[in-house]
């Protein structure tokens, strides 16, 4: 049986076709899979959370390396003794806080709401680490990671991630080169809460200086580094006050 | 080989040289712009590239009888979309740290012109088996000129192959650096890529003067 594909009835009903098999199996696909892709995200968040307060598996200098999954879990729990949510002056105990979606509440922040903002503290070898979440944008799409920072806001460690920044250039964001330089700088400039910026050229490149509230920029990768200055920034002014409670406990 | 015919053998060595995709049919030459500044990136989107434009050319191939003519573009253009997302997926339910260093090829695969490009030239006119050797000689010319790319801007732009330092540290100035050598900060961007192209485009065709194109 030869059809006739150039009549415009077949090329309606075809495209119809098309698009409800296509629609189905994509649907079908996505509820199928979203169990699993639901809990591999969770585990990335416990995994991003416990490497800005320094628990991971890095060896030495190179790349980095999480808590494996089948682990996180059990350490997450661990080191992690208390997940607040700072809701205006409330304070609240949340032990789900890590699943918060800072995209949403910084939106409620600038609509001038009030937003529920997840911190963490952390313990390891008796030391105590306060973890925030923090969200911006680069220069495609978004950023995000997590700054611990301890009780006299001196980064402890830091972790970022990116959707889709160019790869070699501003993903490199993600990096241990350039998280590294972020460990032992103050987000105090001061008394102020100034955050830490990215800047080019500021003749510290090896990062000696730590008290400049700077880290030296990546090559290329401009818009994303001024986006992270930002997103620090940003986050640090919503947590100013719950932070300055804890510096001058 | 019984497996290949001479002439099966030709659809996937012609694009590796004397018709290569980029070089030749200066096609899909946006994404190779866009990732090669390090090598790790053009090896996963080569890679990316073979499936999607292997299977994507067999599924193309088995429904060219019944795709209407007047919508066939946008046909093409959901086949490609749709393989590129259960991809996606499947990888982010099953091997979720490779499809986060995949996520940022998604969108350059689909818009890749290469992919299109097999579709209507090729796919739509011949069978499966066929198409799928197409696919997979076009997808290989492609990512062999982006490795190529990959491993000029790595290693003059960064001084790393695979992030690893060849030429030894250049802040702390030692190895090469100690020399006075500096890493060319220009090829890291995209128009060194542009340049890196053009010097294989010139080198195949002064080695080959039956691919210079008269006007």
């Amino acid at each position: 049986m030869a059809i006739n594909t150039e009549k415009n009835t077949y090329t309606v009903l075809f495209a119809a076709i098309m698009v409800i098999v296509v629609g189905t199996i994509l649907a079908f696909l996505a509820s199928a899979l979203k169990p699993a892709i639901k809990e591999n995200e969770r585990f990335e968040k416990q995994q991003n959370i416990l490497y800005a307060m320094g628990v991971n598996e890095n060896e030495g200098e190179g790349s980095v390396n999480f808590v494996p999954t089948d682990r996180v879990e059990a350490e997450f729990h661990k080191y992690i003794k208390e997940q607040l949510v700072i809701k205006g002056d409330e304070i609240l105990n949340n032990d789900e806080a890590y699943l918060i979606d800072m995209k949403k509440q910084l939106a409620l922040a600038k609509k001038g709401e009030t937003p529920e903002l997840p911190l963490f503290i952390g313990e390891k070898d008796g030391k105590k680490f306060y973890i925030i979440p923090m969200y911006g944008k680069g220069l495609w799409d978004a950023i995000w990671g997590f700054i611990a920072l301890d009780d006299k806001m001196t980064v402890q460690g830091v972790y970022f991630d990116h959707k889709g920044e160019t790869p070699g250039l501003g993903a490199n964001i993600k990096q241990r080169y350039f998280m590294d330089d972020f460990s032992g700088e103050t987000i105090l400039n001061g008394n102020r809460y100034s955050g830490i910026s990215v800047v080019k050229g500021n003749n510290d490149p090896l990062n000696k200086v730590k008290d400049d509230n700077e880290i030296d920029a990546l090559a290329g990768a401009t818009i994303t580094g001024n986006g992270v200055s930002a997103m620090i920034k940003e986050t640090v002014t919503l947590y100013k006050d719950y932070l300055e409670t804890i510096r001058t406990k | 080989m019984a497996l290949l015919s001479k002439k099966d053998t030709n659809l996937i060595l012609d694009p590796l040289a004397d018709n290569n995709p980029i070089t030749i049919q200066v096609l899909g030459i946006c994404s190779a712009l866009a990732i090669t500044a390090e090598l790790k990136a053009s090896v996963v989107m080569a890679l990316a590239v073979i499936f999607v434009l292997g299977l994507g050319n067999v599924v193309i191939s088995l429904m060219r009888n019944i795709i209407p003519s007047k919508i066939r573009i946008i046909v093409q253009l959901i086949v490609v979309a749709t393989l590129v997302i259960i991809v996606d997926q499947v990888l982010k339910a099953f091997a979720y740290e490779l499809s986060k260093t995949l996520a940022v090829f998604v969108g350059l695969i689909i818009t890749n012109c290469i992919i299109m490009g097999r579709f209507e030239a090729f796919a739509l006119g011949n069978g499966p088996w066929r198409s799928f050797l197409d696919g997979i000689g076009n997808a290989l010319g492609y990512g062999v000129i982006l490795v190529i790319v990959g491993f000029f801007r790595e290693l003059l732009g960064s001084g790393t192959l695979f992030g690893y330092p060849v030429f030894g540290d250049p802040i702390a100035k030692t190895g090469l650096y100690s020399t006075g050598y500096e890493n060319n900060g220009f090829m890291i961007i995209p128009p060194a890529a542009l340049i890196v192209v053009g010097i294989i485009i010139w080198v195949q065709r002064s080695r080959n003067p039956d691919l210079v194109e008269e006007n």
